[in-house]
């Protein structure tokens, strides 16, 4: 009655400087539930199988290590990677475990792990371009996933799911993208985002998209208005939480009042601004000349 | 004599490793380490103050809000806003704090060391019509088996009935998780890192039927905390009787007032009120001028004890006696622990409200222990369940007592110069954020989060933190498998990414880790 599936795609999950909140936001996937991801075939006959995850995983210690090693060395498996990548010092900022006497870090990991993999994806800002943990001064010398690729010639596919955190849809829609279309046929912007979730502008659907043209502006948060005024980083930042929403449609940042912090981006958190500032002669490819000359 | 060294400790949040050393089957000495960080207070350093709050939620993930909330606290004390944010405002960061708080304690109980007391493969001989349990059969049957196996063999002490309905419960836990990050959410804007906390209140505006659609949200999620977690916890409890008197630890408890609560629009009363607690169930007020943070064993240039608010922080590399990362905050220079069973004790002890001190009697009396038996592995299980219901029972109230339509935020216009403390209890224990500004900007931050009291390294008196005290004494029945003391370092909810954020390193690093 139930056959099982016939691909069996095998997960790794690897984390570096995270917060975990990557995970947490994962474990809130709405359609597929968590439980379906894990227990269930996530497309008729195609089956994601958890051979590595620290944060659901029953071992520790040796037996975790003994599980990723030997996963490891099975081709074709899928890499995440959440959390940023300390590169200075060898790495030693974060060290992931240790057997028989002998230590790895993320980095050792990221290098090792991607050889195998058929696909790696950077999971939130942190794995995709460095994020939080590369903020000014970055401490630690922490770089992205592609960053450590360029530097180690890794030529593995990569792709990158940033945001501050993640939407659990950008995850799994994008494993569904690649399994119903092919990896190849994927489309990917400049910064190997999907375009079917990173290709527009925050501020191309935005909801106070009129306040803004009409140049109606929240002089304090709380007020009504475009908050473009307040820091809103919309205008130059591609994500589709608009349309998208999160945690069940039942919010998101500038729907409560917010302005947006820019998280999907590069050069989140370290933008020209703070975070409630209004962004300074940064040209928008939507109404440029109103982004240009807000009024005071 | 053997040394059983665990890395990486799973199922926590960061990266953590245990060293103990085990003799006889009791363990003998043991040493903790956090083993990444990233610098967090360095780079909040010339940033806007209100940043902080943006910036220290990423400290973690998986309880983002507390951060917030402390931060937040701090902020509006610097921009002298304390008394001046609006009641819907304070009524929204409770519910924020309080919903996912909440949710923090389930994920913990059931995904986190659920495994460590409940077999799943149980599942296999189901029969019965639960969707949740035949997902799982139909899973296993077909031969998955992922994340739940391989495992080492331990001490699965429930009946396959009780099993079964408990893995059930894991199952319905994810489901319960996400509809309670959901309801916070309708506040919060987003989950993880909230991003209506701001300055002077909450910018979501508070419209009827938000009330009524989070209310119905909230239903669910208490019905499951005294329907289904509590009587697990209880159930736990009693299966692994003697888990009430190991993993004692220091027996001291440290707790901040949390939870502004009040009525007529004056919020001076906290829910949870803080304190220490000594020799068991001696209250005392607390004074957080005699908190400080040593780091003897922590690898940091070698100073007096300092007062947070003033605390440095300067990296030595290889230093020879330090063996973490981690300072070792302590209060009159002793150790404690933090945690929800700090605060649920110390208000049991002081506030004696009569509901919460009888929820705690009733809980105490089905386990069949006393007070005494809140210091243990099962103790920190029952005291956090006790804070998610005495949180639950109040959420309703709450949320009844926003006033739509009505300010949720005062305007910022802070001084050019200041400081500020931010002070609450978040899903693991005391947390405080410390700000000085300087000419507008942050000139220093400091943070002492639950998981460094409580995963802090020895002091210059030699007094092992409270895991490391925890842990000493156990005995082990498998030197291979100790899953004693993975229950002992999970029954405190370990957060090392928080507690080891505080880092400034720099120079030379590779000698450092050969000392551990």
């Amino acid at each position: 009655m139930y056959p099982k599936s016939t691909t069996v795609i095998p997960v790794i999950s690897l984390q570096g400087q995270n917060c975990t909140g990557c995970v947490t936001s994962t474990l809130c996937s709405e359609y597929p539930a968590i439980k379906n991801i894990l227990l269930d075939d996530l497309l008729p006959g195609v089956k994601l199988d958890f051979v590595f995850h620290p944060t659901i995983m029953t071992a520790s210690g040796n037996l975790a290590m003994d599980m990723l090693e030997k996963a490891g060395k099975e081709r074709g498996y899928v890499l995440i990677i959440d959390g940023a990548i300390p590169a200075k010092d060898d790495g030693i900022y974060c060290v992931t475990g240790e057997k028989d006497g002998k230590k790895s870090t993320i980095l050792d990991e990221v290098i090792e792990f991607s050889r195998n993999a058929m696909l790696v994806i950077a999971l939130g800002t942190c794995a995709a371009f460095g994020g939080i943990a590369a903020a000014h001064p970055n401490p630690t010398g922490a770089r992205g996933v592609g960053d450590v690729f360029l530097t180690h010639e890794i030529k593995v596919p990569l792709i990158n799911i940033p945001g501050c955190p993640p939407h659990p849809d950008w995850l799994f829609g994008t494993i569904t993208e690649v399994l119903l279309k092919g990896l190849e046929n994927v489309e990917l912007d400049d910064l190997k985002r999907p375009k079917t979730f990173y290709g527009k502008l925050i501020h191309e659907n935005c909801p106070n998209r009129a306040y803004f043209d009409e140049g109606k502006f929240a002089k304090k948060l709380g007020d009504k208005g475009c908050l473009y005024e307040l820091g809103c980083k919309g205008p130059i930042t591609y994500s589709d939480c608009p349309l998208r929403q999160w945690n069940g449609k039942t919010n998101w940042v500038i729907g409560c009042g917010a302005p947006c912090s820019g998280c999907t981006q590069p050069e989140f958190p370290d933008f020209v601004g703070d975070f409630y500032d209004r962004i300074i002669d940064v040209e928008t490819p939507a109404s440029l000349h109103k982004a240009k000359t807000p009024e005071k | 004599m053997k040394k059983i060294v665990i890395h990486p400790i799973t199922r926590i949040e960061g990266h953590l490793k245990v060293e103990a050393v085990v003799e006889n089957g009791v363990v003998k000495d043991a040493n903790m380490s956090g083993t990444m960080f990233r610098g967090i207070e360095m780079i909040l350093k010339g940033r806007d103050p209100r940043d902080a709050v943006m910036i220290t939620q990423r400290i973690c993930g998986v309880c983002p809000e507390p951060h917030a909330c402390a931060a937040v606290t701090a902020v509006d004390e610097y921009a002298g806003l304390t008394d001046k944010i609006p009641g819907n405002g304070i009524l929204l960061r409770n519910l924020i704090l309080g919903t996912r708080t909440v949710c923090d304690n389930i994920l913990h109980f059931y995904i986190l060391s659920g495994p460590d007391y409940i077999d799943p493969s149980k599942a296999l001989d189901y029969s019965g019509s639960d969707e949740d349990l035949n997902s799982l059969k139909r899973f296993l049957e077909q031969g998955y088996s992922k994340p739940f196996l391989p495992r080492d063999e331990i001490d699965y002490r429930l009946d396959d009935n009780v099993t079964r309905t408990v893995t059930g419960h894991y199952i319905k836990a994810l489901d319960i998780y996400r509809k309670g990050q959901e309801a916070a959410t309708m506040f919060g804007g987003k989950w993880p890192h909230d991003a209506a906390i701001v300055a002077g209140g909450v910018t979501e505006n508070v419209t009827a039927d938000k009330i009524a659609r989070f209310i119905w949200r909230l239903k669910e999620i208490s019905d499951f905390v005294n329907n289904i977690y509590l009587p697990d916890v209880i159930a736990v409890a009693r299966a692994y009787n003697e888990y009430l008197e190991m993993g004692r630890g220091c027996g001291n408890l440290l707790a901040y007032d949390s939870y502004r609560t009040g009525s007529n629009g004056i919020f001076k009363e906290a829910l949870f009120r803080g304190g220490i607690v000594t020799g068991t169930s001696k209250y005392s007020d607390i004074n957080i001028k005699n908190i400080t943070e040593d780091v003897t064993h922590s690898w940091f240039k070698e100073s007096e004890p300092l007062y947070p608010g003033s605390g440095v922080t300067e990296p030595e590399a290889g230093k020879p006696e330090a063996y973490s990362w981690i300072k070792s905050p302590r209060y009159d220079g002793k150790v404690f622990e933090v945690g929800p069973v700090a605060s649920v004790l110390c208000t049991y002890l002081s506030k004696k409200d009569p509901d919460i001190n009888k929820l705690v009697d009733n809980a105490l009396a089905e386990t069949g222990g006393s007070i005494t038996n809140m210091y243990s592995i099962a103790g920190r299980h029952l005291g956090r369940v006790l804070f998610s219901k005495i949180i639950t029972d109040n959420l309703n109230g709450w949320a009844g007592a926003l006033k739509a339509g009505e300010p949720t935020t005062v305007g910022y216009s802070p001084p050019m110069d200041g400081e500020g403390v931010g002070l609450i209890a978040a899903p693991r224990g005391a947390l405080g954020h410390w700000l000085k500004v300087k000419e507008g900007r942050i000139e220093n931050y400091q943070v002492i989060t639950p998981t460094a009291w409580n995963a802090s390294p020895k002091d210059k008196d030699g007094q092992p933190g409270p895991y490391e005290q925890a842990i000493i004494g156990l005995k082990v029945s498998d030197s291979q498998a100790p899953v004693e003391i993975l229950r002992a370092i999970r029954s405190f909810d370990p957060c090392t990414a928080c507690a080891v954020h505080l880092v400034t390193p720099g120079g030379d690093l590779k000698g450092k880790y050969k000392v551990v």
